[in-house]
């Protein structure tokens, strides 16, 4: 069944702070394999003129994915979570997010369409610091597919 | 911010060096812990062949993290990333035994942009099978 297009332009509460510890960004450039200083040393990190140790560009995703499920899980919109895969994904930095950062991401549904029985949703995640500036801004396009033909 | 790439230094064209990434089931479950995502097709091959897919395969964004490696080991400061974009077209499939899979990427300059950026495009393959779409980066050079 096709999504429902009054969706469209629905923006989501902003969910509670994310605190960015130092040992999780240092935990998820292990992850990834990489070795920049700029995740782990903090001197390293200030003489590439950043405050404190920064995050891999890709790290922010875990908290707007996590906030993009207000969207996904909303039993109105009726999204199968089953049959959802990651389309695209997009970011545009403000700033990097960096260790000490209280994070908020406030959701928005771009655009919903239903392409060859696929349920497309394209979720836009606004996240801001602390003192209410912008950080960074998530792109997701979830596409839940069609159910195979029996 | 401070790139270690000079924009008066690169063309477009001005290709990045390559790189090869590896990927075994201990990687995926190691970034499943550091990045919260325990969908069971990134480590459970009995599941992901349930629905429907070849085999355990890496997290989109555990890919997409790979990617960027060739742009920020290039400028040497992560926080010179303007914007990232990626489309996922082809998943990464990892078999169960030593070798696992490779992720292959290779970046040049696209464009040279205003206030001192360029557009970096990206190719990544793996198995020979090209992984990402429309993979581009915007980053900010000295």
């Amino acid at each position: 069944m096709a999504l429902d297009q009054s969706f469209v332009g629905r923006t989501y509460p902003p969910t509670a702070p994310y605190e960015v510890g130092r040992e999780k960004i240092r935990e998820f450039a292990e992850a990834v394999g990489d070795a920049n200083p700029a995740y782990t040393d903090t001197e390293a990190a200030k003489a590439l003129g950043h405050p404190d140790v920064i995050a891999p560009p890709t790290f922010v995703f875990a908290i707007t994915f996590k906030a993009a499920g207000q969207v996904v899980q909303d039993p109105q919109l009726g999204l199968d979570y089953s049959r959802v895969v990651h389309g695209d994904q997009k970011f545009a930095y403000r700033r990097p997010v960096r260790a000490g950062d209280r994070l908020t991401v406030t959701s928005t549904i771009e655009a919903v369409k239903s392409l060859a029985g696929n349920d497309i949703v394209d979720i836009r995640g606004e996240v801001h610091d602390e003192a209410g500036e912008h950080v960074v801004t998530a792109w997701t396009k979830l596409v839940a597919r069609a159910a195979e033909e029996a | 911010m401070t790139a270690k790439i000079s924009y008066s230094d690169v063309e477009v064209g001005t290709e990045l060096p390559a790189q090869t990434f590896p990927v075994t089931r201990a990687t995926l479950v190691r970034y499943a812990g550091a990045s919260g995502d325990f969908n069971p097709i990134h480590w459970n091959e009995k599941f992901a062949k349930e629905v429907g897919l070849p085999d355990v395969i890496a997290h989109g964004m555990f890919t997409m993290a790979e990617a960027i490696r060739v742009v920020t080991d290039w400028t040497g400061d992560p926080g010179a990333v303007v914007e990232y974009g990626v489309r996922f077209t082809k998943p990464v499939v990892v078999p169960n035994d030593d070798q696992g899979a490779v992720i292959e990427v290779a970046g040049k300059v696209a464009a040279k942009l205003d206030d001192n950026t360029v557009r970096v495009d990206l190719t990544a393959t793996s198995a020979g099978q090209k992984v990402l779409g429309m993979s581009r980066a915007v980053v900010r050079l000295a």
